[in-house]
Order: structure tokens, then sequence, then C-alpha cells
């Protein structure tokens, strides 16, 4: 079973200090969702688990430091979704899925049999099958966020690390979005992402880890987390909460 | 159909000239037997620069391909990175200093160290960084940097004369090119198009951004050293021998893209042989065309580039 841990990580970005002393354990199996106003680190602690940033203090993978292990080998150990659907050239649907199989292609070699049943699989996850053929960047902006979230799935890694995988998506694919985070996490993997919708989150995530102005202020099971507390500290708003049963929590008013 | 082109233009450029020869007297005469002088327009004037026409148009082909590939950019040609204009400034030097008139292999060998020191100032000034935009921005410096010295070059010429021989060298041509400037030219190109081969699947992942390329393995740092030693050898290489040649590098990978998936990836060897296809083609343009001074090549390519261009911009109805 795979497992991530930082202990004190910290990410300096321009001079500034963005992250700092950040110290926590991802175990398998785990949906965990990132939150934090903007401009609290999240998406930079995202960068410096898949070890795309040069960080003080340690990321271990499986207890091992992410630092001192070969790009290619974390690449098939850990599928980064970044934030922003940037894409430059109009390619197919299922070339652009098919660019998660990359990490696996040994040099010279073509794609094989096993790589289209990946690619297949992650576009029937994310329900952008009918599309294979289509050109990507005259998607709409909800279909391509699914087709490049079906390109992080294709990678098949055991750790999926996702910068808000369900902008600009509808509700039922936003809920269709966390069903197939979480599906993944059940399946055994350890999924991390990056999200603002705190009802979702609320709803769907195992595990919050809450962060303000680089810090960790929170972490545990989302009814520990998104407190009334913690939410009028860190984004000084208030909030209506359902019966615990229901994991129902909606956003009311900006406080003071 | 890019195989049938190349094989037409590799003929009509051994075929084609000034002195007409036909087919069964210039096969007798490639092969041993036949009359010496044919002999010599053959192996000595037309062959060399067949060969430097293909070889020549295949970097350029290749190394648009790779920069708009890796800069993200379908305004990229090879000139962005300053290593021509380096490659033009040092020839420009053997030109103004007279070293040319020393020996024939100055002025390319000058142009070589023109293009490896443009390109030392290349890595200097992005050392410090991962992005390809920051290449971008130093490219255009050094380029700036070394047409001023083009420029300077111009304005303290001694004489009309003088300046007349430069201006004419930076239009680019293949005339009267021997096989010394083959064995120049080919080892450089060589090297570029080596450093550059492999590298199709990092371009590819690059079209989803420089963090998702690093996250999928890609090593931005070794990639960038890589492209920039394989694009500024083998386009210096190239300058140096045949002086600057536009458009070709900005025009073949928009030609050949629309015929593949327009992964960066599937357009790299397409866009060689067309590139090839293309400039031996224009080189047999400059010799068919009837003009009082020979035309240049770089003229050519251009005039019979851009109308190309424009036509297959309108048809695809998109501008990449």
């Amino acid at each position: 079973m795979v497992s991530l841990a930082t202990e004190n990580l910290g990410v300096r970005l321009g001079g500034r200090e963005v992250l700092g002393g950040l110290s926590t354990q991802l175990p398998a199996g785990l949906l965990v969702g990132v939150l934090g106003p903007n401009g609290a680190g999240k998406s930079s602690f995202l960068k410096a688990l898949a070890g795309l940033l040069p960080h003080a203090g340690r990321v271990l993978l499986d207890g091992a430091p992410l630092a001192h292990m070969p790009r290619a080998e974390v690449a098939r150990r850990i599928a980064y979704l970044p934030q922003g659907q940037t894409l430059h050239w109009p390619l197919a649907v299922e070339r652009l899925v098919g660019l998660g199989r990359l990490p696996h292609l040994a040099p010279l070699s073509r794609i094989a049999d096993s790589d289209r049943a990946a690619i297949e699989r992650a576009m029937r996850r994310t329900d952008v099958a009918h599309l294979a053929q289509r050109t990507a960047t005259e998607l709409s902006g909800g279909e391509r966020a699914r087709v490049l979230l079906a390109r992080a799935l294709a990678v098949e890694a055991p750790v999926l690390l996702a910068d808000e995988p369900l902008t600009s998506l509808d509700p039922a694919h936003q809920i269709e979005g966390m069903e197939i985070l979480r599906d993944e996490a059940r399946a055994g993997a350890l999924v991390v992402a990056v999200m603002h919708d705190l009802a979702l989150a609320y709803r769907y995530c195992d595990r919050i880890l809450l962060l303000d102005r680089g810090r960790l202020v929170a972490e545990g099971p989302a009814g520990d987390v998104l407190t009334p507390g913690n939410l009028a500290e860190v984004y000084a708003i208030s909030a209506f909460y359902g019966p615990p049963a229901e994991r129902l929590l909606v956003p009311l008013d900006r406080l003071r | 159909m890019l195989g049938l082109a190349l094989l037409a233009a590799a003929l009509l450029s051994v075929g084609v000239g000034s002195t007409e020869i036909p087919v069964g007297r210039a096969l007798s005469a490639l092969f041993g037997d036949g009359d010496p002088v044919e002999r010599a327009i053959l192996v000595e004037l037309r062959l060399p620069r067949a060969i430097l026409a293909l070889a020549v148009g295949a970097m350029l082909g290749l190394s648009g391909a790779v920069l708009q590939g890796y800069l993200r950019n379908p305004l990229a040609e090879p000139s962005v990175l300053g290593t021509s204009n380096g490659a033009a400034l040092g020839a420009v030097a053997a030109l103004y200093f007279g070293l040319a008139d020393l020996h024939p292999a100055m002025l390319p060998l000058l142009g070589i160290s023109g293009a490896l020191l443009s390109l030392i100032l290349l890595l200097l000034l992005t050392r410090r960084s991962e992005s390809a935009l920051s290449i971008i921005l130093a490219g255009i410096a050094v380029a700036t940097l070394a047409g001023a010295g083009i420029s300077l070059a111009l304005n303290l010429s001694p004489n009309p004369f003088a300046a007349m021989e430069i201006t004419s060298w930076l239009l680019g041509s293949l005339e009267d090119r021997s096989f010394r400037h083959v064995w120049l030219a080919l080892p450089c190109l060589a090297l570029g198009v080596l450093l550059l081969a492999g590298q199709g699947r990092a371009l590819d992942a690059l079209s989803l951004g420089e963090d998702a390329a690093a996250s999928m393995g890609v090593d931005l740092r070794r990639m960038r050293l890589r492209l920039l030693l394989g694009l500024s050898v083998g386009v210096g290489g190239a300058v140096a021998v045949t002086g600057a040649i536009g458009f070709v590098g900005l025009i073949v990978p928009h030609l050949v893209r629309p015929y593949t998936d327009r992964s960066p990836s599937a357009i790299l060897w397409p866009s060689a042989i067309a590139g090839a296809a293309l400039l031996a083609l224009a080189d047999v343009a400059v010799r068919v065309i009837p003009s009082t001074n020979e035309l240049k090549l770089g003229v050519v390519t251009a005039f019979l580039g851009v109308p190309v261009f424009l036509a297959h911009l309108l048809r695809e109805r998109r501008l990449w």
C-alpha cells in the first residue's frame, strides 16, 4: 500500500515563504481534500508532493525521500493533474488521454494493448469515451476538464494529485468527479485534491487538510476540520450544517 | 508521398542547371566513363549543391518542428534562438576582415564559431530557469545583439562593394558550394539531428504544460540543454555554409501538421523530409528562373513559401 508523508515541508517562491513546517501522513485508500483561501499554499503543497518544487524538509513516498528518486519512477507512481486546463496543441481526445501512458513507455517502444486498455478505461470512467475522436481544444470547458482528468487517470498510478479538478464542471459532473475520485481511493489509491467547494469536500472527502497562509491549520475528518470556528478563522464565513448523518454543509455569510 | 517529393527534388537538383545534360549521358558520367566536363559539372558542382540543399532543408524543417513543439508557439522558427544570427555575424566578420579570402573554409568555420558563441551566451542567460519563455526572451536578446553586429559591419564597411558582398551573402545561397562545404556542414547537421532525435515524447508531454510534463517524467533541464545544443549546432552549421535562409523552418511544420494527428512528435520527421524537398526545389527554381544575377535562395524561399503558407492557412481557417 502506497503512502505519502511530509516532514517539516517548506516551500519558498520568489524569496517568500509560501508553505512552512507542514508535517502530515497520507495513507492509501483515502480521498484527501486540501482546502484553504486563495494564496494559502494549496497548489504549492500539491506540487511539492508531486516532486515538482524545490522544498525544505522532506516528502516521503513509501518512506523514501522523493527528492532522491529518479524522475521517471516518480512519474509512474504519482499522477499529477495541474490547475488551469493547459493544452497547447489541438490534439484528438484519445491522443491526449494517451499522453498519460508516457511514463510507462520504454524508449522507442510503441503503445501496447495494455496501454490502450488503460486509455479506454480512463475515458469511460470520466464519461468522455464518446468524444474520443474530437479535437480537445474545441470542447466545452467541462468536457475538457473531464478529458484532462482522464489523462491523469490513464497513468494508473497509486497516487493521484489533482489541483482543482472540478472547476468549470456542471453540478452533475462535479458530483460525478467527486465520485470518480472517491472510487479511486476506495480501489486503494491515495487521492489528494485541491478544492474550493466546501459542500462537496464536506460530503465526499475522507480527510481534510485546511491550509491558511502557508500553515496547516487543521487536519482530520471533514466534521472535525470544517467546524464553525475554523471556517470563521480561515475563511471568515459562517455556514449552515445539516443533521450529522447527512454530511451537509452550506456556506452562508461573510463575517465581520 | 513525401518520400516521392523528396526523390523528385533530389533528382531535379542534380539534373537541372545552366548546362543541359541528358539523363543517359549524366548516368554514364556519374559512373566512370563519359565526358570529363559533364562529370565535373555533375560531381563537383551539382552533387554537393544537392546534398547541401537536402541536408540544410531537413535541418531547418526539423528545427522548426522541434522549436514550435518545445516553445508551444506556432510562430517559432530556428532563428528565434539567435544562433543563426550568431552564425551570420561570424560569417560577416570573415567577409569584413577579409579572412574569407585567405581560405575558402574560413567563412563557414567562423560562422560555426559565431553560432557556438551565441549558444554559450544563450545558455548563460537562461542558466537559472527551466521555462521555455525565458529562452524566447534570451534568444531575442542574442539575435538582436548579433544583428546589431552585422549592421555595424555594414555601417563601417570600407566601400560599397564590401557592403554588397556582405548583403548578398546574407541573402542565402547554395551557389558554388563544393564538397569542402559539405564536409564542414554535415558533421554539424548530423550532430544536430542526433541531439534532436528521440525528443518527440517529451515534446508531446509538454503540450500539457511544463508541470504536467515534469510530472510525467520529463527532465526539463536536460531536455532544454539537449535541444539548445542540437538546434544551435545544426542551424548554426547550416547558416554558416548557406547564409540565412528564412521561412523554411517556420512554414514546413505548418504544411505538414494537417496530415498528422497534430502532436509535436508526429510532425518531426515529416518536417525534416518536407524541408529537404522544399529547399532542394527552391534551389532548382533559382537555377531555372532566368535573371541577370542568379537569384538568391533566401529570396526564393520567401517568395515561394509565403503564398503557399497563406493559402494553406486560409484553407485551414485557423492560425495553427
